[in-house]
This record gives C-alpha cells, sequence and structure tokens, in this order.
C-alpha cells in the first residue's frame, strides 16, 4: 500500500467509478504489469521466439481458426508444439503472430480484460467491442513493434447480433480491419492466403472448412521454413478452433489425425494438391 | 445558549458510528448464504433484475451483500478489480476468498475509522472447494470485522430471526430445492412475529456456486427453473450441470434443454483434457 496522505487506504483506482476495462485499471494502479509499458534500450535488437501462420475461415453460422505448432529463433526451432490459437471468452478466439513472448501475455491480458468486462458489467462485449479493444492493446505495442518485437494477431468470432462469423485482421499500428470470407496472417500467410483462394467455397459445414484451414496451413508449412506441418512421428497437429453459436470449440486431437491424414493421403503423389 | 462539546471520548464516536451503521443495515431486507451438496446458494429477496444484491467475484467466489446499493457495488467492482489483478499476476489458483475477506477488512476498516460516514453494508465473502468441508464462508461488517462461518450465514434486517432458523432447519448435504425452500421459507417470516409472506420467485434472487463446473462456477437461477425448483410437487431438485442451450451470456440458468457442448474455457482451452485445468493457455 501507499504512505503519505492515504497511508493505510486502498489506492483509489481500486474504488474509481467508472471504468470497466482492466487494461486501464492496470495501467493506473500497476503500470509495470502492462506488456506495452516496457522500455527496450535505443536501438538494440534482440532475438526471442517468433510464432509464424495462422489461418482463418468463414463457414455458415461460424468461423474456424487454425495455426500451426513452430515457434522459430532464428533458424532454430524454439518450440516445436506451442499453441497459438486461444479462446479469448465464450465467442470469440484469438491467434499470434510474432514475437511470442509478449503475444501471449497480450492474449493473456486480452482473455482478463473481456472477462472482466462482462462480471463488472454483467453483459457481453460487443464482437466489434472486442475486436476494437484488441486494437489499442495492439496499438499501445508500437513502440517495441518498431524495435523488432512485433505482435500480429487474427481475430474471430460468432457475432450473436448477426448470426455470423466475423473475422478481423490487425496491422503493427493497431489498424483493425474486417476480412471477408478467410484470411491468414504469419510468415507463411502468403502461400496459405493463396491455398485458401481456390480451396474456400461459401455455404460449406464446419467440417469441411476445418479440412480447407489444415490444408491451407499444408501449403504454408510446405514452402515457409518457419511453419512446421504436421507431425506424424510425434503426434503433433495444428490447434483448430471453431466458433458458432454453441461457443469456442477446439477440434480433439483424434478428430485432427483423421483429417490430416486424409489431407497427406490426396497428396500422396501429387504434392500441389491440385484437384 | 448551547454550548458545543469540545471533546467527544473514542468510545462514544465509535458507539456512535456502529449504531449509525446498524441503523442502515438493519432498515434493508435479508440475504440467506447456505451450503447444499453440490455447492453453495445465495438468496435474496430483491425484486430487481438489474441491481443486484449477489455477484460473481472469480472463478469459485462470489460475493453477497445488504445495506447501501452504491456502496457495496463500490466494494464488489473492487473486488473484481483485486481478483482480476491477482490472478493475472500470479495465477488464477492463488485467487483465494481468504485474501479478498482481508481485502474488504482492509476497506471497510480504514472508512470507519476515518471517513466521515461509515460504510452502511455488510457483506459475506464465499468459495466453493472440491468438497464441503472445504467451503468458505467469510462475513464482514461495517466495522470491518471478519467473521469464519460454517454452512450458513443470514445477513440484514431480519437477520437474527432468520439465524435462528437456520441453526434448527440446515443439515449438511441438503439438495439444492430443500436449501432454497428453508431459506425462503425463513426470508418470508415477519421478525416482528406478524403473518408470514409467501415469496414467489420473481421477488427473488437466487444464486449459485456450483463445485462440480470447470473454471467459473457461479450460475444465477432464474425462470421456470427457480419456479421448479422451489415448487414442492415439482421433481426438480438440483440446477442442470450444462448451461441453456441459447446462444448469448450463460451466468443465468432458465432451465432449457440441455443441448450446449462443453465449451468455453478460456486459458485452459481444453475443458476435457484432465490436468490442463486451471493452468494457463
Amino acid at each position: 500500500m501507499t504512505t503519505g496522505p492515504d497511508a493505510g487506504r486502498l489506492p483509489a483506482a481500486y474504488l474509481s467509478a467508472g471504468s470497466s476495462s482492466f487494461t486501464e485499471f492496470v495501467g493506473a494502479h500497476a503500470p509495470h504489469l502492462l506488456p506495452s509499458r516496457r522500455v527496450l534500450p535505443p536501438g538494440s535488437t534482440l532475438e526471442a521466439p517468433h510464432g509464424t501462420t495462422i489461418v482463418t475461415a468463414a463457414f455458415e453460422g461460424g468461423v474456424v481458426m487454425a495455426g500451426d505448432r513452430r515457434a522459430t529463433m532464428g533458424n532454430i526451432i524454439a518450440n516445436r508444439d506451442m499453441e497459438k490459437v486461444f479462446a479469448a471468452d465464450e465467442y470469440s478466439a484469438v491467434g499470434i503472430a510474432g514475437t511470442a513472448g509478449i503475444a501471449i501475455e497480450l492474449v493473456k491480458l486480452f482473455q482478463v480484460e473481456l472477462e472482466h468486462y462482462e462480471k463488472i458489467e454483467g453483459t457481453l462485449l460487443s464482437l466489434e467491442g472486442k475486436a476494437n479493444r484488441l486494437a489499442s492493446m495492439i496499438r499501445a505495442n508500437l513502440a517495441m513493434a518498431m524495435q523488432g518485437l512485433a505482435v500480429v494477431p487474427i481475430f474471430a468470432g460468432y457475432d450473436l447480433d448477426r448470426d455470423a462469423g466475423r473475422i478481423f485482421s490487425y496491422d503493427v499500428t493497431g489498424g483493425c480491419y474486417e476480412e471477408h470470407d478467410h484470411h491468414s496472417v504469419g510468415s507463411g500467410s502468403l502461400f496459405a492466403r493463396g491455398a485458401l483462394k481456390k480451396l474456400w467455397r461459401p455455404g460449406r459445414s464446419s467440417d469441411e472448412t476445418v479440412s480447407v484451414a489444415v490444408e491451407a496451413l499444408y501449403d504454408a508449412a510446405d514452402d515457409d521454413s518457419a511453419t512446421g506441418g504436421p507431425d506424424v512421428g510425434r503426434r503433433i497437429w495444428p490447434t483448430v478452433a471453431v466458433v458458432d453459436n454453441a461457443g469456442v470449440r477446439f477440434v480433439p486431437d483424434d478428430e485432427l489425425r483423421g483429417v490430416v491424414e486424409a489431407v497427406l493421403a490426396r497428396r500422396d503423389g501429387n504434392p500441389g494438391g491440385a484437384r | 445558549m448551547t454550548s458545543m462539546p469540545f471533546y467527544v471520548s473514542p468510545e462514544q464516536l465509535m458507539k456512535d458510528r456502529a449504531d449509525y451503521a446498524r441503523k442502515g443495515i438493519a432498515r434493508g431486507r435479508s440475504v440467506v448464504v447456505l451450503g447444499y451438496d453440490k455447492g453453495i446458494a445465495f438468496v435474496a429477496e430483491n425484486p430487481s433484475r438489474a441491481l443486484h444484491k449477489v455477484s460473481e467475484i472469480y472463478d469459485r467466489i462470489a460475493f453477497a451483500a445488504v445495506g447501501k446499493y452504491n456502496e457495496f457495488e463500490n466494494l464488489r467492482v473492487a473486488g473484481v478489480r483485486y481478483s482480476d489483478l491477482r490472478g493475472y499476476s500470479y495465477d488464477r489458483t492463488d485467487v483465494t476468498a481468504r485474501g479478498l475477506a482481508n481485502f474488504y477488512a482492509q476497506i471497510l476498516g480504514t472508512v470507519f475509522t476515518q471517513e466521515s460516514k461509515p460504510y452502511e453494508v455488510e457483506i459475506v465473502v464465499a468459495e466453493v472447494g472440491d468438497d464441503a468441508e472445504d467451503d468458505q464462508v467469510y462475513r464482514l461488517t461495517y466495522d470491518g470485522s471478519v467473521a469464519d462461518e460454517r454452512g450458513f450465514v443470514a445477513m440484514g434486517g431480519a437477520a437474527e430471526t432468520v439465524e435462528t432458523g437456520l441453526k434448527k432447519g440446515w443439515t449438511p448435504g441438503m439438495s439444492l430445492a430443500d436449501a432454497l425452500a428453508l431459506a425462503v421459507g425463513l426470508l418470508g417470516q415477519d421478525p416482528a412475529g406478524g403473518a408470514a409472506r409467501e415469496l414467489t420467485a420473481a421477488q427473488l434472487e437466487v444464486a449459485v456456486l456450483d463445485r462440480e463446473r470447470p473454471r467459473r462456477t457461479f450460475r444465477r437461477i432464474g425462470g421456470s427453473l427457480l419456479d421448479a425448483l422451489l415448487s414442492k410437487d415439482d421433481p426438480t431438485r438440483d440446477a442442470p450441470s450444462t448451461d441453456d442451450p441459447t446462444p448469448g451470456p450463460h451466468d443465468t440458468l432458465t432451465g432449457g434443454a440441455p443441448a450446449r457442448d462443453d465449451s468455453t474455457n478460456p486459458e485452459t482451452q481444453r475443458p476435457d483434457d484432465p490436468g490442463t485445468e486451471g493452468s494457463d493457455g
């Protein structure tokens, strides 16, 4: 607790009225806990693990988000089973590309932010509201991004008012853009986007869309060394979240194994997957 | 001409403040917190659907209050901030009712001695454990004193009458329907000895901390589910363990057909995985 005139009392931030934002409260009370308040010495760059490719694709009444499991540090594979797709709350998921340490801390903060609002206000934030909160967190990280520690998330959720899945992408300055049908971020996104364009069709079911997302990740891993392909030997499958009117659901490993094996079988002797 | 007293003894000052706070609290309707076989139930007489006397604080912790709304609402928000900050900077399992009760005791104690007017509130902080033995219920009064309660607590205007009834009627391991019937019957009693009122579902605010749920255990109970639990003829004895199937916030159980997947567990990612529960995603 503080000393001085309010010795023995609570810091004012606890009892201040009006704000339902956890980030604003932490910023006023304990700013050192916010990832965006950290300062690097000027001119320095450092090598930290980077997360790579995330793809999202909408389907009728929802959206699928999938991420590979690899984190790289230069030419080294820093981690081969990292999770980069997270449930942000009951009806939305967030996937991250960029500096893994900061990105995961940001996701944790974002999850608390949404639950905090829900508890204080007694209602869910709108999907646009959630997307804008995430944008302001990315914006606050700009100084770090300019020193090489950028985080670029992708946000997707089920819009309760429209009964549809929606996708939001971001840039390092915190710009938030709504994407239509499908999108991908990260080092392998160029290849994944190409694959999505050819594979995605409107009106597909969630299972078919999961298969499309896994195949797009496979194409990204095929041409981008920083993206991890499905690892059959270690049984490491991509992280796949399905968001629809029943909430966020992570596709279990045994189901994913079937999807991955089907993709591999289709490409046996036909590595480009042409059809 | 009357002269102003220059000196007021600290005893007199504290007594005046305590009397003032007690009077304010005694004006309000009572709240009952009591254990049942699968968790802790909160029952308040509160016709408002928007201004709650019972609220969620954290995964396994809830808050109930009587007294002045703006004062306990302030305390509730401070408690949510305290818990979320602690869970964010340490781990979700490090947020405990004991810590929160101490936090509230500090605020209430400081306000009681230093502000011009004490808070006219009484609050309960309850945490549901893995079994009834591990449940923790703390009752805090306007001056910051904390009492560790076992099984049940009553606060507010008719607290003494209700507490006497609870001592007689409450047994460990009651079903939710029995616990609610007991609490609602006691809340309807007139402490002055008049005829008892029959409280209906519309006049009640009911919530539970359900120990069998993963992560967020707090659920309000309303609609047809509350009617069924309160009705003597209806066989419903317990709250369902699944949320309502309608899309939207799932803080209230109304007894719709259980059709939802077990989904939605930020920070635990895969709720069905034993072992990952409670760890960060």
